[in-house]
């Protein structure tokens, strides 16, 4: 079993199909819905973690894609400028949900993408402002 | 302990033919654990130590050369920040903090980073003409090579030990000491611990005025005891201060200083501030220094506050062992840490500093005077 994040974005038509159910139902994807900002007629993003054999995993994406909603993983949405860290530490405190962590010896940032649950708070929290975001 | 002693004079001789033994703070304070201060004292000639933290109490002053026809310069601001020019007629300084707007995220710390970067900057200016300055109103680009002096002066850096804050209310807390999460979400804390200089020299023995260190990446000196400046703080049994106590006044030549140890810093909703790279060797000139020195990160306590409630009340204590380990318990609750003073980029200013010290090409100075003992700060008292 594989656990990925992924943040899917709704065309403002988006038809209404039950994507998460039919990924559970049809694929027996475990889903577990992270954030969630959809409403008819904007833009929507849903935030959610797939748990399920790579190969379903796949077949899942395939399945969202074709509802004309994209599909990336997390890590493709958040960027963060490693290479203008200065290694301060100041995202790490608000980061609840353990995405952002201080290396104990080596005192280096870390930045897991698989733990994040997008709550913006470390686009705020880096006094340089190196952590940016494109979902909504 | 042992009546033995060295001079700043005799390390510098072993500088000067390459046989001083220079390791940095954390290295002797790996030593420190084994061996005695006697033995320490044996190995160890120089400890560099070293902080890159957040010092908003920074700036820099500047002499824009005269135009033609000259100005006084009397209200002036660079890339729209306003800088203070009370001063002679192209003579300004430029704070750290200062925004053009209070909730710009751009602000002094920017510029003197885009300045120490080789960057044009916009300066206006406007003065009220006189006989001998005419001119009233002046627009056009300075840069680093194009002005006379950029001297950084801060009058208040390298604070030994600061508070550990957390936040007891039920709202987020946008801070100086980072973002605070309510219900004691975190705890912020801002020192390179063991790293950090007025910690391996508590009583100010070797650092004074006149200390020559490294400075945002060129050689810069101590001008003062910084303002807030605290000797009556209480000590632990390490003799360590618990809690913010001595301050540095520093100075420097910006134009010499590198991006990578001064960096422009916003913290949300508080305002800028600016990360400063400062290292200082120290002599170990006996086995009281040479013990100082040996300070491990489980021996400098400091004290948790309440950041929320605006009371700054006390509400524990804590040392630096605990609070880099990732995790403090205050009143049987886990409460995750950050810190906000780099580490790692105080390792590599320690390092660098080693490597100047080792070979030669930086030497140690003997205070021109030692600082005097204090007993405490003084309130504001509103009086009217």
């Amino acid at each position: 079993m594989t656990s990925r994040r992924f943040v899917l974005t709704f065309p403002p038509d988006a038809t209404g199909e039950p994507i998460t159910y039919n990924l559970i139902k049809k694929y027996d994807i475990m889903v577990n819905i992270v954030k969630a900002d959809v409403s008819p007629g904007k833009i929507g993003h849903l935030v959610m973690e797939m748990t399920a054999p790579v190969k379903v995993l796949k077949e899942g994406m395939e399945y969202i894609k074709k509802q004309n909603v994209e599909c990336e993983p997390i890590d493709k949405k958040i960027h963060y400028r490693d290479d203008l860290c200065i290694h301060c530490g100041a995202c790490s405190a608000v980061c609840f949900a353990g995405a952002l962590t201080m290396g104990r010896q080596s005192a280096e940032l870390s930045f897991d993408p698989e733990k994040c649950v997008v709550c913006e708070l470390c686009l705020k929290s880096c006094p340089l402002r190196l952590f940016s975001i494109d979902i909504g | 302990m042992s009546k033995k002693k060295r001079s700043i004079e005799e390390i510098n001789s072993k500088i000067r033919s390459g046989k001083a033994v220079v390791l940095t703070a954390e290295q002797v304070s790996a030593m420190g654990k084994e061996m005695s201060p006697a033995e320490v004292m044996s190995r160890v000639d120089v400890v560099a130590t070293a902080t890159f933290g957040p010092m908003c109490s920074s700036g820099v002053f500047m002499n824009f050369g005269h135009s033609n026809p000259p100005m006084r310069m009397e209200k002036l601001t660079l890339n729209n920040v306003p800088a203070y020019g009370g001063i002679a007629a192209v003579d300004c300084y430029l704070g750290a903090t200062e925004t053009a707007m209070p909730h710009d995220p751009y602000g002094g710390a920017h510029v003197i980073e885009e300045l120490i970067a080789g960057k044009d900057v916009l300066l206006q200016a406007q003065g009220k003409g006189t006989d001998c300055y005419p001119r009233t109103e002046i627009k056009t680009l300075i840069n680093k090579n194009s002005i006379n002096e950029f001297i950084m002066f801060n009058p208040r850096n390298a604070y030994q030990n600061y508070n550990v804050a957390v936040n007891s209310t039920s709202k987020i807390k946008f801070t100086y000491m980072g973002t605070l999460l309510p219900a004691f979400g975190n705890a912020n804390f801002s020192t390179s611990g063991e790293l950090s200089p007025l910690l391996n020299d508590p009583e100010m023995r070797t650092i004074g005025i006149g200390t020559r260190i490294f400075m945002g990446g060129t050689t810069g000196y101590v001008a003062w005891h910084g303002t807030q400046f605290n000797t009556g703080k209480p000590l632990n049994e390490n003799g360590i201060p618990v809690g913010n106590a001595a301050t540095l006044a520093l100075i420097g030549d910006a134009k010499q200083m590198s991006t990578k140890f001064i960096k422009a810093a916003y913290f949300e909703r508080y305002g800028v501030s600016l990360f400063v790279g400062i290292g200082i060797p120290i002599p170990v000139l006996d086995e009281d220094m040479a013990h100082r020195v040996s300070i491990r990160n489980n021996q400098i306590e400091t004290n948790i506050i309440d950041y929320g409630s605006g009371n700054f009340e006390i509400l524990g204590r804590t040392d630096y062992r605990t609070l880099f380990s990732g995790e403090i318990k205050l009143n049987g609750k886990k409460i995750r840490t950050a810190p906000l003073s780099s580490v790692k980029v105080a390792r590599e200013i320690a390092a660098l500093l080693k490597k100047e010290v080792t070979e030669g090409r930086f030497l140690l100075t003997e205070p021109v005077e030692l600082f005097q003992k204090t007993t405490g700060l003084n309130k504001l008292e509103v009086r009217i």
